[in-house]
């Protein structure tokens, strides 16, 4: 039956994923780019890897579709150079040989799910034994002690990517002051009073569903990443359906800037003060007097920086994408139809 | 888990499944914008709505059913949002039937 799933939403993938290649329309690749990722995700999910899942799902399939859309109403949405349908041999070679050599490199990986892999061998036993005596006996996700706590540089490296990412896009884009000199009123979807009365509820439920993401993920799937995505797609939300403006009365570019260093600090910060008092950088044993209780409030301290960054560097990407683009052209007649200033 | 409970969960699973199965149908079949969104906005979330059932049902008084609500809610809200927003754009964006089928309706329909 699992066989079965499997070989469904691989063809899909397949079927998907030659979709995106063939669509001249950027908006229609976009939404079936999210597709993709959905795809990817029931995937994860079917090799029990909830939390990839998971995350595949909120970033892959929510906010950076969200993103993208942002981009191409900036832009333009519609492919601008045809494409010259003219047959390459040595285009078609290229595409042969590398895929040839990306199939005979799979010969080596070991079979799915096989006992004799080289990983169920060596670290993920260790991982799964070790977790409640080295970490916390308390923290049944053994995901989310080995995300933060056992590669805990390499979480940190990531969170330092997302970071340069904003700080990248804020310096190309003109910064927190661009943010703020936008156009009035925009963003007229607003006007719609089906879509306010169906957001007003749903964004405090959001905000609250990434809160719990963020603190359950010791517990269950979730975490850092996910909760920032969640939270930041709820802000997204409300700016979309209110207006960009009414969005910053709260998060203005600059707060929103300040939290996206914060996040860093936060992780930075734990990872010093196991220096501070006598450690190694990220060493969470001596964050309080018994070391259980130091890892636990040092997987806290950490995946609460990721989520602040995450959360903040996506909804400063939306709002600095939305706020730059001219005003669409039927966002006046969204106006003019609903009779709403 | 008592028999009634199982058929009732299965029943509805598969009535969910068919009423999605009539949804991915109407919106192959079916011949323009509107009449394919008519045929998913409505079915897509009863059918969603009836798989969640059957699950919850599965589930028992637990917290996956709790969760399983809030799925549930959460499409609730979403899907016929999500259809009106489309036919208010396609409105908007002036996206009218095809001629062959304003001539059907004869003139008086047209515009």
């Amino acid at each position: 039956m699992l066989a079965l799933i499997d070989v469904v939403l691989l063809a899909f993938l397949a079927v998907t994923a030659v979709a995106i290649v063939r669509l001249r329309d950027l908006f229609a690749a976009v939404m079936v780019t999210g597709i993709f990722s959905l795809l990817s995700a029931g995937l994860f999910t079917v090799m029990d890897a909830v939390d990839v899942a998971f995350t595949e799902a909120s970033v892959g399939a929510g906010i950076s579709t969200i993103l993208m859309l942002a981009t191409l109403a900036v832009t333009q949405d519609v492919e601008k150079k045809r494409w010259r349908r003219r047959f390459s041999p040595l285009a078609l070679g290229v595409v042969v040989v590398t895929g040839a050599a990306l199939v005979y490199g799979t010969f080596d990986m070991p079979r799915y799910g096989d006992p004799d892999a080289p990983i169920h061998h060596y670290l993920a036993p260790h991982f799964l034994e070790h977790t409640p005596d080295d970490i916390n006996e308390h923290i049944p996700n053994v995901v989310t002690a080995v995300l933060a706590s056992y590669r805990g540089y390499d979480t940190f490296g990531e969170t330092t990517v997302i970071f340069t990412a904003a700080v990248m896009v804020l310096m190309l884009l003109g910064g927190a002051a661009t943010i703020d000199r936008r156009r009035p009123g925009g963003g007229r979807m607003g006007a719609n009073v089906v879509l306010r009365a169906s957001a007003k509820p749903l964004v405090p439920l959001i905000l609250l569903f990434g809160l719990y993401v963020q603190f359950h993920g010791d517990f269950g799937p979730g975490g850092g990443f996910q909760a920032g995505v969640i939270f930041a797609a709820g802000l997204v939300l409300y700016a979309l359906v209110y207006g960009p403006d009414r969005a910053q009365a709260i998060f203005t570019g600059r707060r929103l800037e300040a939290l996206v260093a914060l996040g860093v600090l936060i992780y930075g910060g734990a990872g010093v003060a196991g220096i501070v008092l006598g450690g190694e950088f990220l060493d969470y044993d001596l964050l309080a007097a018994d070391p259980q209780d130091g890892q636990h409030r040092g997987i806290f301290l950490v995946e609460l920086g990721v989520g602040i960054t995450v959360a903040a560097v996506m909804t400063t990407l939306f709002l600095l994408f939305t706020g730059r683009g001219q005003p669409a052209p039927w966002e006046d007649r969204v106006g003019e139809s609903e009779g709403t200033p | 888990m008592s028999v009634w409970l199982e058929a009732l969960s299965w029943l509805s699973m598969l009535a969910g499944s068919l009423v999605l199965l009539v949804t991915g149908l109407g919106v192959l079949t079916l011949p323009e914008y509107y009449s394919r969104l008519h045929a998913t906005s409505i079915t897509d979330t009863l059918g969603a709505a009836l798989v969640l059932f059957g699950l919850a049902v599965q589930a028992g008084w637990s917290l996956a059913t709790a969760k399983l609500v809030m799925v549930m809610l959460f499409l609730m809200i979403t899907g016929p949002a999500a259809s009106h927003a489309l036919v208010k754009t396609a409105a908007l964006h002036d996206l009218s039937l095809p001629p062959r089928r304003r001539q059907e309706d004869g003139d008086a329909g047209a515009d």
